[in-house]
């Protein structure tokens, strides 16, 4: 048969005709699908019944209560627990993320012993015998030469339990350097306690406040206990009440406030003083609480009459006289009054003036002790443990002072951790011992806390996760996560009423891990006569249960325990002062806000770290769930924008999305411009809490941005001896 | 077919003034949904987010700038009689109009992977798999049995977690009841959300907080004049938020279409 053109054609048009009307392809590009929507790798979840676990979160020091959702043995979600006094079914996004974090590939799986450089991340992994044998081993040689104050131990949570036995097992071996992170909560709890003699965390009534004037408290960036705080905003929402914002930039908070003042960022105490002033000179103030016949009153008085009256404190803050007479008059006129600070999230502990100035406040318009208001609410540190006996080696070492120079009742100084490592004063520092902390990642001024890093012959990290310390540590020893031990955490941040909440095993412990309690447990145990003598426990939830008594039914039962009959000190007028009420001395001494570091000539903008909900803080790193939520105006591949004005960016020849070079007196670091016109123009911000390097091979923030910490410092307040630091001065230059 | 009375209509009314753009509900979102992540997620068109927050902002110079954070489930579009613009260009009918719930599904099965939805969709709530989703080893453990697992080759979005719906119907029928409160079916947003801001339930039914939320008069829906009839009303006392809801022209006044 010849094939000629025509049928050939015949052919292919017919076949081609033939094919299309049979559902062979379709019935094919089916299978196809189903096929390829079936490859092995994809899992299938398995069903199961499904259990809930009540239980408290620890990601931030809010101490939420949260309801896990269970699989059979698997974690599938963790919910808000409905009904909670502090939380109240709400949840952060961070605590949502929770369930990435214990089965995240970045946590620590077995303890692991560094072979290759510090750093460079070789271990090879040890069993946990071999592991507290070497710790005992290193603990032991101190003690022996007569030095066990060469041992710091740093952790990130200072209360609860845990707490309590980490300062017992480092007081009966003999070293004072127990230091944990000061917070803006410390700072507060100093103004207010100056102010009426009780010192301790200040509980924040945003609930049944009416007018809320923040001083750049960043109330919906994660200030206090988020999901409380949500909470309150929303009543405050639905019931008509006022919210003033002070703040440089246009953040969240200042976006859903009333009103929004970017005054001149560091005169935040210059305002309140001057609002003080006005509510003084035209006598709107309460006087019923207000102890005017001593000395403190006549000086504050004069002070306010001299330094801050409205022209000069107009000058000063950069806003106008009227606003501040009208905004003094608004505040001393609001049924419920209250005025906030701490900046952002309030992870540093910010200047003393400033919150003295804004307690003063709250003192002349009588918001202390009072609904609406603020008062202190002293935790429970009360343990109940008999008193530890010291041997001779551990009582001497005691008595040489810490590292950091905070005394006994003072908050710990963490800042000036790595400076007296480099200049080993008033010792050396032979072991730092890290505790669910991150401070190689985590303190301002990164460069000189590496430089400290290598003084230090020995580290060791207790940690669920490879960060930045573990990374950088000797030994780590894994811990259980909070999803998979028993704690308790004692106190809610800004809650107003003592609140106990109590974490639950939601899984099986995931990793060769153990519970930080019985690491130390065992290690006192190894380490034996005196410091073994001070521990009468054989494991930790024992200690736990024994140490919270007749709370430890309640706490089982709902999940957490709350003072039902406590009274807010001062809401019978009466206060520990000399005279029972609020003492102004304190107040009137010259309290000058700390400057910040830089020259201006050098450095013409000021550089302000702003705090997220889309960035966890603290020494969790974000979990990749809400890594996904960083805008891209933040975060864009693996660089960080700064936010500028777009008028600042016009002088400086940037345009949106240019790359940059911004220097401080600290640091460089070459960042993308991001143009917002809700910035200041002198001022430059930066999301915190990025630029992470450790964890490894999985990169999913790690290596992504730039850590503030590296451009910024600590500035150390002179009055409360805090890190004070909000900012710094800074350079933007084209690249 | 007409929608017949006694018919539910779920929907969501987010107040915007109670909004403070914190995430939750992304979050919330993504963990009850089996959405996937990878190493980086700061290309926002390859980003699948059920749930996005948007940024609005008002466009003025300092000090006079503002800004407005906007969450954006699927709109679950009725247009008329179930039209909804994604519905009716899908070729393999894997996305389908329900007039039972108002609820706009999509069945990955079915879904052959042709983003004709995603194009006709106005509100960027569809996204693409372009790869196989992967957990790292363990974290597989995290996934809900009740919803599945997409693979490479399908569009997903937000289905107003309908998962829910079907357990809380099955709890109603084991306990012989006909009907499930309003309580019960509960978006996971909606329950994540610490601010309250989302509200969700049946636009139809007098006794649930939406149906009287949804009258507001600052009450607005997105991209109202392409006539989509969606189901999530946005409530916000500033004018330049309810403004950005639609392309207003500059001499046109803000305000409901239909």
């Amino acid at each position: 048969m010849k094939i000629d053109r025509r049928s050939f054609l015949s052919f292919v048009i017919g076949g081609a005709a033939g094919t299309a009307l049979t559902p062979l392809p379709w019935k094919l590009t089916d299978d196809l699908s189903i096929w390829s929507q079936n490859w092995p790798w994809t899992p299938v979840p398995e069903g199961g019944e499904v259990t809930y676990v009540n239980s408290t979160c620890t990601l931030c020091p809010g101490g939420c209560g949260i309801t896990v959702r269970k699989v059979e043995e698997r974690v599938v979600k963790i919910e808000g627990m409905a009904g909670h006094p502090v939380n109240d079914g709400g949840i952060c996004p961070l605590g949502l993320a929770g369930p990435q974090l214990l089965y995240g590939p970045y946590r620590v799986r077995t303890p692991l012993k560094r072979v290759g450089q510090r750093g460079q991340h070789q271990w090879a992994p040890i069993s946990w015998e071999a592991a507290l044998d070497e710790v005992t081993g290193k603990l032991t040689e101190l003690r022996t030469k007569n030095e066990p104050q060469g041992l710091a131990c740093i952790t990130g949570d200072g209360r609860g339990t845990v707490y309590h036995l980490l300062a017992r097992f480092l007081t009966a071996y003999g070293t004072p350097n127990l230091i944990s992170a000061a917070s803006a909560a410390d700072t507060q709890g100093q103004a207010l306690g100056r102010l009426t003699g009780i010192e301790g965390p200040v509980g924040h009534d945003l609930e049944n406040s009416t007018y809320v004037l923040s001083f750049g408290a960043g109330l919906l960036e994660g200030w206090g206990t988020p999901a409380r705080v949500f909470k309150a905003n929303s009543a405050r929402v639905d019931h008509g009440g006022k919210l003033i914002q002070v703040e440089a930039r246009l953040s969240n908070t200042a976006a859903k406030a009333d009103k929004w003042l970017p005054i001149t960022p560091g005169s935040e105490a210059d305002l309140a003083l001057g609002l003080a002033a006005v509510i003084v000179s035209e006598s709107l103030y309460k006087t019923d609480l207000i102890d005017d016949q001593n000395n403190g009153w006549d000086a504050f008085k004069a002070m306010l009459a001299e330094t801050y009256n409205p022209e000069k404190v107009s000058g000063r803050t950069g806003l106008d006289k009227s606003i501040i007479v009208a905004l003094a008059r608004e505040f001393a006129k609001a049924e419920k009054p209250l005025a906030v600070c701490g900046r952002g999230r309030g992870q540093t502990p910010g200047s003393l003036a400033e919150a003295l100035a804004v307690a003063s406040l709250n003192a002349l318009v009588g918001s202390i002790g009072r609904a609406g208001g603020l008062w202190t609410v002293a935790p429970e540190t009360d343990t109940g443990w008999p008193e530890v006996e010291t041997d001779a080696v551990a009582t001497t070492a005691m008595a040489k002072g810490r590292i950091d120079g905070a005394a006994a009742q003072s908050p710990d100084r963490l800042h000036r951790f790595a400076p007296a490592v480099i200049e080993a004063k008033p010792y050396p520092l032979q072991m730092l011992l890290v505790v669910e902390a991150n401070p190689y990642y985590g303190l301002a001024d990164s460069q000189s806390v590496k430089t400290a890093w290598e003084k230090i012959p020995y580290i060791v990290s207790m940690s669920s996760f490879m960060d930045e310390t573990a990374q950088n540590a000797d030994l780590v020893l894994p811990l259980h996560t909070y999803l998979e031990r028993y704690e308790d955490v004692a106190g809610s941040a800004g809650f107003t009423r003592p609140y106990i909440g109590l974490v639950r095993p939601a899984a099986k412990p995931q990793c060769d891990s153990l519970h930080p309690g019985d690491v130390i447990l065992k290690l006192a145990k190894a380490l034996g006569d005196s410091v073994a003598a001070a521990f009468a426990w054989d494991d930790y939830d024992t200690c736990l249960e024994e140490t919270l008594g007749d709370k430890w039914q309640v706490l089982k039962e709902q999940g957490y325990w709350v003072d039902e009959n406590f009274q807010p000190p001062g809401s019978d007028g009466a206060f520990k002062t000399a005279s029972g009420r609020l003492d102004f001395a304190a107040v009137a001494a010259k309290n000058e806000p700390v400057a910040l570091q830089g020259e201006e000539g050098a450095f013409p903008l000021v550089l302000i770290p702003y705090d997220s909900m889309r960035l966890a803080g603290n020494a969790i790193e974000s979990p990749p769930f809400l890594a996904k939520t960083v805008e891209n105006t933040v975060l864009k591949g693996h660089e960080s924008f700064v936010e500028i004005n777009p008028k600042t960016a016009q002088k400086l020849g940037v345009g949106e999305g240019a790359r940059a070079e911004l220097a401080t007196p600290r640091g460089k670091a070459v960042v993308r411009v991001h143009l917002y016109d809700g910035i200041r123009p002198d001022v430059v911000a930066i999301a915190r809490n990025l630029g992470h390097t450790g964890n490894g091979q999985y990169k999913f923030l790690a290596g992504k941005g730039v850590n503030a910490n590296t451009l910024i410092a600590p500035v150390e307040d002179p009055v409360s001896g805090l890190d004070a630091a909000w900012g710094i001065r800074a350079k933007i230059s084209r690249i | 077919m007409k929608q017949e009375q006694g018919y539910k209509k779920f929907g969501m009314v987010i107040d915007l003034d109670k909004c403070t753009g914190c995430g939750a509900c992304m979050v919330a979102c993504m963990a009850e949904n089996n959405v996937p992540f990878k190493q980086d997620e700061t290309d926002k068109r390859l980003s699948i987010t059920w749930m996005r927050v948007y940024k609005l902002t008002n466009g003025k110079p300092y000090p006079d700038t503002d800004i407005c954070y906007l969450p954006r489930p699927c709109q679950h579009c009725e247009g008329h009689d179930g039209h909804s613009p994604c519905v009716s260009v899908c070729p393999a009918t894997a996305t389908d109009y329900d007039m039972a719930t108002g609820i706009v599904s999509q069945i990955y099965t079915r879904c052959f992977g042709c983003r004709y939805c995603m194009a006709a969709c106005p509100y960027h709530a569809r996204y693409f798999n372009w790869w196989d989703p992967v957990w790292p080893d363990g974290m597989e453990k995290s996934l809900n049995p009740n919803v599945s697992v997409r693979t490479r080759g399908v569009v997903e979005k937000c289905s107003f977690c309908y998962h829910r719906y079907q357990l809380a119907r099955e709890k109603a029928f084991v306990e012989e009841r006909r009907d499930i409160e309003e309580g019960e079916y509960q978006t996971a947003c909606t329950q994540a959300c610490p601010s309250a801001a989302i509200t969700f339930g049946d636009l139809n039914d007098p006794s649930h907080a939406v149906y009287e939320l949804k009258k507001n008069p600052n009450a607005f829906r997105l991209l109202e004049r392409l006539g989509t009839n969606t189901k999530i009303y946005y409530v916000s006392s500033r004018e330049w938020v309810r403004r950005s809801g639609d392309n207003y022209l500059k001499h046109e006044p803000t305000g409901k279409v239909h």
